[in-house]
């Protein structure tokens, strides 16, 4: 963000210690009795990329509305840079920016007026010189004067994220920034999550996206059913979640792995038709090669292959099964 | 206090204001207008005065006040509805603004809307009937009290509805009868027992006499009534409101 790079001091260096929300005990239970986050403890640090990886109805944005006040809190307590989110709303929503999942915008405004609403609104005076940057930064500006409605779905998310920076907040939330995102956009939104990270705001996303995890963040937490099931280096997840499966679709059904080919990562479908194999795509040798050499060798021919992640949801029950009940 | 965050929300809202001017200006002047035409002009020429008060000049106090209490409810219901409705109601939730705030910015600018219109009414109905104002510092007090009042029930209206219908149920239900009933084309000394006794529990009575009195000298109820009973009702309002703030009532989960 050009215009307002000065305004922002250089980002602070990145210390364990230096925790700029802490969740403490966080519990919510709703109305109807549903339990949405259960003793959820949580610390982001200054200045990272910090992505919330959970299913639909994990809780994420339970927990982003406990953050941001949508949400009351049953128990528990939450310090956004040391000031309590609700004793001391003032001072930490001021330092927060909210980019909603849903496209909730005011379709009879116009864009300026309504980037200009929040700034009022999170308490900062009138600056038409930084609305402008932000718009610019957005590519926004030419449609300044253009109400809402007419506005394309792309354009109507790249304007909440305007409103959501209107205040030169430092601590931005993005609930799902990529759901429904073309890949053009998505890619546009990713290199405009760094570029604010490098002014040093500290960014929370959720998504269900790995590969988005994967893209952008410094650090990975996994929420499921309301709990908080990891929190990682996202290098030291991905090594984790690296696993691939290479699916080899045959010409020939084979009534058994020959034994020149098999190997423990291998395995045969009962219908002879397609050999699995599953190998780790962060290591040096995933053995493909070896593998398809020795299956001509056998005079085995593939039709087809294919290879696929492990999806979030064999992670879920990976990681739910490694715990202590 | 977050004096920008008022700002922006009262300006905010007396911009929609501003957008939709035919609606919510010119529709209950003209509205108002009809009334003045047919009741004073046309029809008023052959009722008897009332307590002195030609009927045309009566009923300007009354219509007036029929039209900022509606007025009232609707505009600020409405304010508050529509961000839940789209859902823009987010960013209210999570912004620096402490309930005090929020209700000065919505409320504030509601009856702004309405004292406005009020005192264009008073002054188109200038056109058609022949009035005097004895007391104008009271009729400025009992309209922007009203306006205020009602913009505070109106806000909780809409804070409790969750669908259109029932954002005009009140309104129309419960506020337009009243407001008829409440002596606004009648004196209530002209109702027969025990109808006069029963229309002293009419709420909106004390307003309509409270704000004749400030036109004519002449009340149903004793003026300083009439301002503790609108004092009273805005009170009631304020409470209900500080505790929809206090527990998130339809407004967090």
């Amino acid at each position: 963000m050009r215009p307002a790079a000065h305004a922002h001091p250089a980002p602070p260096p990145i210390g364990a210690d230096d925790a700029v929300i802490r969740v403490e005990g966080l519990e919510k239970t709703y109305a109807s009795g549903f339990t949405a986050l259960k003793n959820v403890d949580l610390t982001i640090r200054r200045g990272e990329i910090f992505a919330l990886l959970g299913e639909n109805g994990a809780g994420k944005s339970t927990l982003i509305g406990a953050i941001c006040g949508l949400v009351r809190p049953s128990a528990g307590r939450i310090l956004v840079d040391g000031h309590d989110a609700v004793a001391d709303f003032r001072s930490a929503r001021t330092k927060i920016g909210l980019v909603p999942q849903e496209l909730h915008v005011d379709s009879f405004e116009r864009v300026m007026d309504t980037v200009s609403f929040s700034r009022g609104l999170f308490g900062k005076p009138r600056d038409a010189a930084f609305v402008e940057g932000v718009l610019r930064d957005l590519s926004l500006w030419d449609k300044r004067d253009a109400k809402i409605i007419a506005l394309s779905g792309g354009m109507k998310r790249r304007l909440l994220i305007a409103k959501a920076l209107a205040h030169e907040p430092t601590i931005l939330f993005l609930d799902e920034p990529t759901a429904g995102v073309d890949v053009e956009l998505r890619r546009e939104m990713w290199r405009m999550v760094h570029r604010l990270r490098e002014r040093g705001v500290t960014i929370i996303l959720t998504t269900h996206y790995i590969e988005e995890a994967e893209e952008m963040a410094d650090r990975v937490g996994v929420i499921h059913q309301g709990e908080i099931l990891l929190v990682e280096e996202k290098t030291a997840l991905m090594r984790k979640l690296g696993r691939r499966e290479l699916a080899l679709h045959l010409r020939e059904p084979l009534a058994a792995i020959p034994d020149a080919v098999a190997r423990p990562a291998l395995s045969l479908d009962p219908e002879g038709r397609t050999l699995t194999y599953v190998f780790d795509s962060q290591s040096e040798d995933t053995g493909i090669a070896d593998l398809l050499r020795r299956l001509a060798e056998a005079g085995i021919e593939v039709r087809d292959l294919a290879t696929s992640e492990s999806s979030l949801e064999e992670i879920f029950v990976s990681l739910v099964k490694g715990r202590p009940s | 206090m977050n004096l920008n965050g008022i700002r922006a929300i009262y300006l905010f809202e007396m911009n929609r204001f501003r957008r939709t001017i035919m609606q919510s200006v010119a529709a209950p002047v003209l509205s108002t207008s009809l009334y003045f035409i047919v009741f004073g002009s046309a029809i008023g020429s052959r009722i008897d005065t009332i307590e002195g008060i030609s009927y045309g000049a009566f009923i300007v106090p009354g219509l007036i006040m029929l039209t900022v209490i509606t007025e009232s409810l609707t505009n600020s219901s409405f304010g508050i509805y529509l961000p839940k409705f789209q859902g823009t109601i987010y960013e209210l939730l999570s912004a620096p603004v402490s309930a005090v705030e929020t209700v000065i910015g919505y409320v504030g600018a509601a009856a702004t809307k309405s004292v406005l219109i009020g005192c264009l009414i008073l002054a188109t109905a200038r056109i058609f009937v022949d009035y005097t104002i004895v007391h104008p510092l009271w009729t400025a007090a009992f309209l922007v009290l009203t306006c205020t009042a009602f913009s505070l029930f109106g806000f909780i209206i809409g804070i409790w509805a969750d669908s259109f219908q029932r954002l005009q149920l009140i309104p129309l239900m419960v506020v337009t009868p009243l407001a008829f009933l409440g002596g606004t084309f009648y004196s209530i000394t002209m109702l027969p027992e025990p109808w006069d006794t029963i229309a002293l529990l009419n709420p909106v009575l004390y307003l309509v006499s409270g704000f004749r009195w400030s036109f004519y000298g002449v009340a149903d109820v004793a003026p300083a009534v009439s301002l503790a009973m609108t004092f009273v009702f805005m009170l009631v309002c304020l409470a209900i409101v500080a505790w929809i703030f206090k527990t998130g009532w339809r407004l967090k989960s």
